[in-house]
C-alpha cells in the first residue's frame, strides 16, 4: 500500500469543459431493446452524455477549461512551474501532449512537462503527482490537465461500453499555500489487467485487420483498438476494494464518515456508487453525482462532478474524499483539508 | 464458518429471486437456468455479485457467473468460498 501525505500545498482552483454535443442514452433503441432501455438508464444513472466531434480531441477541452481557469484566476502563465497531461486519448502517441500544451497555453519554455497514462484512477494518481511536485522546493505551481474522449476508443455498437462514456477536460491549478494535511492512498493489481483492455499496442502489433470491427467473444461489436470491459469483474473488484480503501483512509486519518463534508467518487455508474454509499453508511448529500448529464467520464469523472456540482460550495475550509479506481486495475482514495477552493462551472466546448 | 449460520441453500434462493421485479419468485428454484429468465440481464448479473458481497461476504467474478446455469451452482461457489 503506498500511502503518501502532503502539507502546505493544495488545490487553488479547478475548471471542466465538455462538448457541447448532446447524446441522450434514450435514442440507443438501435443497440438495446426499446422496452429495456428505460431500466438501463435508471440502473446505470446515464440519461445523457457530451461527445466530442471528430476535430476535438481531450487536449482541446483541458485547453478550454485551463484557459478558463487562468483567466477568472488572474494566474500569469509564467507562474507555473509543472503541466500535467492526465489522459488514455493523447493527440499523438509522440509527442507527449502536455508539450504542445505548454506551447498553447503560452507557458515557459522552463516548464516541466510529461504526460500520465492510467484508467479511471487517473486523477487521484495524478493529483498525488501534482502535490509532490507542488512540495518541492523551486516548484510554487503545477496545472494538471486531465481530460478523456472515450467516444473515440468506443464502439457504437458495445452494449456495455457505449451507454457508459462520454467526455470531457479538466483542469486543476495545485500550489503551495496554507492548506491542511492531504493524506492518498494508492493501490495497483496487475493480475487484473484484462478486465479493462484494448488489445492493439506494441505487444500486438496494429495491422489492417486490427481496424475490423467483428462481432467478439462478449457478443458485442468491437475491433482491436477500440475499448473492452468485463462489466461483471470490474464490478466485482470496485465493490470489494473502493469502500474498503476509503475506510482504511478514514482509519489512517483518524476520521469518520460524519467528518467528511463531501465524498466524490469516480462516477462509473449510479447502481455502482449508490452501493458504495450504502456501504459506507454515507449520508446521500455529501456524496456529489454529474453521471446522469455527463456519464462515465474516465479519470476527469471526478474533477467534472467537483465542477459541476461544488462551484461556491468548497470556500472556506472543507474535508473532502476522493476516490477513483478503474483499469489496471488501479484505485485509490484521497483525504483533503481543502482550503478557498475556487470552482469554477463547468463550459461547453 | 462465519457465514454458515445463514448459508442454506432456501435462504439464497430466495435473496437471489429478491433481486428481480417482474419474475415471480415462486418460479425460481434451486435447478431454475437462472439465463433462461426473460428478466435475466447483464445488469442483474451485477446485481447478483453485489448480493453475494453483501449478504456473504465472498468476492464472486464474471466467470463464476459465466460458469453457471442454475441457482444452485451460484449457492455451491458461494458455499465453497464462505467455509
Amino acid at each position: 500500500m503506498a500511502k503518501v501525505s502532503f502539507h502546505g500545498v493544495g488545490i487553488k482552483a479547478l475548471s471542466a469543459c465538455v462538448p457541447g454535443d448532446v447524446v441522450y442514452n434514450r435514442d440507443l433503441g438501435y443497440l438495446i431493446p426499446q422496452e429495456e432501455i428505460d431500466k438501463v438508464i435508471d440502473n446505470i444513472g446515464i440519461e445523457q452524455r457530451r461527445i466530442a466531434s471528430s476535430d476535438v480531441t481531450a487536449s482541446d477541452l483541458c485547453f478550454k477549461a485551463a484557459q478558463k481557469l487562468m483567466d477568472d484566476n488572474n494566474i500569469d502563465p509564467a507562474s507555473i512551474d509543472v503541466l500535467l497531461f492526465m489522459s488514455q486519448t493523447q493527440d499523438y502517441r509522440i509527442p507527449a501532449t502536455s508539450c504542445i500544451l505548454q506551447h498553447r497555453l503560452g507557458l515557459p519554455k522552463t516548464t516541466l512537462c510529461f504526460d500520465i497514462s492510467l484508467g479511471c484512477s487517473g486523477y487521484l494518481f495524478a493529483l498525488s503527482t501534482a502535490f509532490a511536485y507542488a512540495s518541492i522546493e523551486g516548484i510554487n505551481r503545477v496545472l494538471l490537465l486531465d481530460g478523456e474522449t472515450f467516444s473515440k476508443i468506443v464502439n457504437r455498437r458495445d452494449k456495455v461500453d457505449w451507454p457508459l462514456y462520454g467526455d470531457a477536460g479538466t483542469a486543476t491549478l495545485v500550489e503551495k499555500g496554507d492548506f491542511g494535511d492531504s493524506t492518498f492512498i494508492l493501490n495497483t493489481d496487475g493480475s487484473g489487467e484484462d478486465a479493462i483492455k484494448i488489445h492493439a499496442g506494441m505487444r500486438h502489433p496494429i495491422t489492417p485487420k486490427s481496424c475490423v470491427e467483428r462481432e467478439q467473444e462478449d457478443g458485442n461489436i468491437r475491433n482491436d483498438l477500440e475499448v473492452f470491459m468485463d462489466g461483471m469483474d470490474v464490478f466485482n473488484f470496485a465493490i470489494s476494494k473502493v469502500p474498503r480503501c476509503v475506510k482504511e483512509l478514514l482509519s489512517v486519518t483518524g476520521k469518520t464518515v460524519d467528518d467528511v463534508d463531501y465524498l466524490v467518487f469516480h462516477q462509473a455508474n449510479r447502481f455502482m456508487m449508490d452501493f458504495f454509499v450504502k456501504k459506507l453508511k454515507m449520508n446521500h448529500d455529501k456524496v456529489p453525482y454529474c453521471i446522469h448529464k455527463y456519464g462515465n467520464t474516465s479519470s476527469s469523472s471526478i474533477p467534472l462532478t467537483i465542477a459541476s456540482e461544488l462551484p461556491g460550495k468548497l470556500d472556506g475550509d472543507h474535508t473532502v474524499v476522493m476516490s477513483g479506481f478503474g483499469a489496471g486495475l488501479s484505485w485509490g482514495a484521497v483525504m483533503m483539508q481543502m482550503h478557498d477552493c475556487k470552482v469554477l462551472p463547468v463550459v461547453d466546448y | 464458518m462465519r457465514y454458515s449460520f445463514v448459508m442454506n441453500l432456501e435462504q439464497f434462493i430466495e435473496n437471489f429471486a429478491d433481486l428481480f421485479d417482474e419474475t415471480d419468485p415462486d418460479t425460481i428454484n434451486a435447478t431454475t437456468q437462472f439465463k433462461d429468465l426473460e428478466e435475466w440481464s447483464s445488469l442483474l448479473a451485477l446485481s447478483v455479485i453485489a448480493m453475494i458481497d453483501e449478504e456473504y461476504d465472498v468476492e464472486f467474478r464474471g466467470d463464476d457467473i459465466r460458469g453457471s446455469n442454475t441457482v444452485e451452482d451460484l449457492y455451491n461457489i458461494v458455499k465453497s468460498r464462505v467455509e
